[in-house]
């Protein structure tokens, strides 16, 4: 590769924990990667697979997920759901050709800003040698004309 | 004023749309009362030419079934957009890509190997056509093969849809009705309930009130007795139902079917497949990543052919796309 390849990473983490972490390793001035654009939700149980798919979609070449560790979440089982729907949206990306590794999900209390660290690091290290993920609004599946695509207010007979 | 016109076209379908709109039975005579039918190859005989000299919106209404997989498909439905004042995408195929849609998990080539080589009904021959030939001097071509399957409104504009595969006579019948009424829903309407298929399901009642949880995952022919008097999701089998558009009146549910969600989502869902993963993932029972893993492999071998089996041209990825798979060695600090 010609030009160095700096990954765009989205981190999806939960407001109790990993999003703390995330805090605190701001405040103890760590450094890690700065590829991770990180977005807050209160809890790893929101994350709906779609958020994932839509990074992907839009040309995140990763996406890492940070959640409560397992009995600590704040609304007592949010991780597990988001834990299982992990388990099969992998699956799923995996089917629709992507790396199964450039989706990942970490256990990130609120004190372990150094652990927030050495994942993302790694994470990123990880999807650098995976190299850049197409962006899927510029594939060109096929020459269809959208042109002409567009919402039109139709004229409606009464009679 | 006469009669309003309205045609039926088929696209990448199997016919059963077709047979849906016959299912009308006594009904349909009630229709063919209102309406002059001018265009519908599968049952009359209209050539495309009389399509080609009517004037611009000459048809009230024209009902689209099948995805989009061939340039003809792709021609005559941007012909019948501009001959049509409404278009109505009818069935799952021409509303979400439907069955047909699943080719975008492999390439064009692919497809054609498996069809004219290797799959298992093909001829000794090994013939492939040829997508041109010129015989004493005229020349005929064959329409295009696209490498991915498309839904109606992917290509053209729709104005309307009527889901399900197919599409069940009430829910057609309403359809008719309500374009003949001329009272007409706003643009982008989905003809069918805006609801989820459980308030309608008759085994709704029999649903746990503390919350769904399963431990098992089965898929129907797995399970050697299935209860009809109890809700199928409660028995491990994987039911779409609770994310699916109602409207269908619950008939794979009688049959002792779990749905598979061809009514597709409900408003303001933008990719079905997504949610029903999302559903069915958070009331499997079990908080080890071992056992979640077995209960998943076991009831859901193939993701993508249960959650998208309708919708996968329009979910958010829309194809599958290969990407290289290389041993990358993880450092750790």
């Amino acid at each position: 590769m010609e030009e160095k390849f700096n990954p765009k990473i989205i981190g999806i983490f939960c407001n109790w924990c990993t999003y703390l972490a995330a805090d605190l390793a701001g405040i103890s001035r760590m450094q890690y990667a700065a590829n991770l654009r990180i977005s807050r939700v209160m809890c790893s149980g929101r994350v709906h697979p779609e958020f994932v798919l839509w990074a992907f979609k839009k040309g995140a070449d990763g996406v890492l997920l940070g959640g409560c560790h397992p009995g600590d979440c704040h609304y007592i089982e949010g991780n597990y759901k988001a834990l299982r729907r992990y388990i099969l949206l992998k699956k799923v990306i995996g089917q629709f050709g992507i790396d199964e590794r450039r989706l990942r999900l970490e256990w990130i209390s609120g004190s372990e800003a150094d652990k927030l660290r050495r994942v993302t690091n790694e994470f990123t290290e990880t999807i650098k040698s995976l190299g850049p993920l197409p962006n899927r609004d510029d594939i060109e599946v096929d020459a269809f004309d959208e042109s002409e695509l567009k919402i039109v207010e139709p004229e409606y007979v009464t009679s | 004023m006469g009669k309003p016109k309205i045609g039926m076209y088929w696209c990448a379908s199997c016919g059963g749309c077709e047979e849906a709109v016959v299912d009308l039975a006594e009904d349909l005579l009630m229709v063919t009362d209102k309406v002059d039918i001018v265009f519908w190859p599968v049952a009359m005989d209209f050539k495309l030419s009389d399509v080609e000299a009517m004037e611009d919106g000459e048809m009230l209404a024209v009902f689209i079934n099948g995805a989009i997989e061939l340039s003809e498909q792709e021609e005559i439905a941007k012909l019948l957009r501009r001959k049509a004042q409404l278009v109505i995408a009818f069935g799952s195929c021409a509303h979400m890509g439907g069955l047909p849609g699943l080719a975008n998990m492999q390439s064009k080539e692919k497809i054609f190997d498996y069809y004219f080589h290797s799959g298992p009904i093909v001829d000794d021959t090994g013939v492939q056509p040829d997508p041109e030939i010129t015989k004493n001097e005229h020349g005929f071509a064959l329409p295009e093969f696209y490498s991915s399957v498309r839904a109606l409104d992917q290509v053209i504009n729709v104005d309307y849809y009527v889901p399900g595969c197919a599409p069940t006579p009430n829910i057609v019948l309403d359809a008719i009705t309500t374009l003949l009424s001329g009272n007409l829903p706003p643009s982008g309407a989905i003809m069918a309930s805006d609801r989820a298929l459980c308030y309608e399901c008759p085994l709704n009642e029999t649903k746990p009130d503390e919350g769904m949880k399963i431990k098992e995952l089965r898929r129907s022919h797995e399970v050697e007795h299935i209860d009809s008097e109890i809700c199928l999701l409660t028995q491990g089998m994987v039911c779409l139902g609770p994310v699916t558009r109602g409207g269908c009146g619950s008939l794979c549910i009688k049959g002792n079917m779990p749905c598979t969600g061809c009514f597709g989502p409900m408003d303001g869902v933008k990719d079905f497949g997504a949610t029903a993963l999302s559903y069915i993932a958070s009331i499997i029972d079990s908080e080890n990543p071992e056992e979640i893993e077995k209960i998943i492999d076991k009831g859901i071998p193939d993701p993508i052919g249960t959650f998208y089996m309708y919708s996968l041209p329009k979910s958010m990825l829309f194809k599958k796309l290969q990407e290289k798979k290389e041993v990358v060695e993880i450092k750790t600090e």
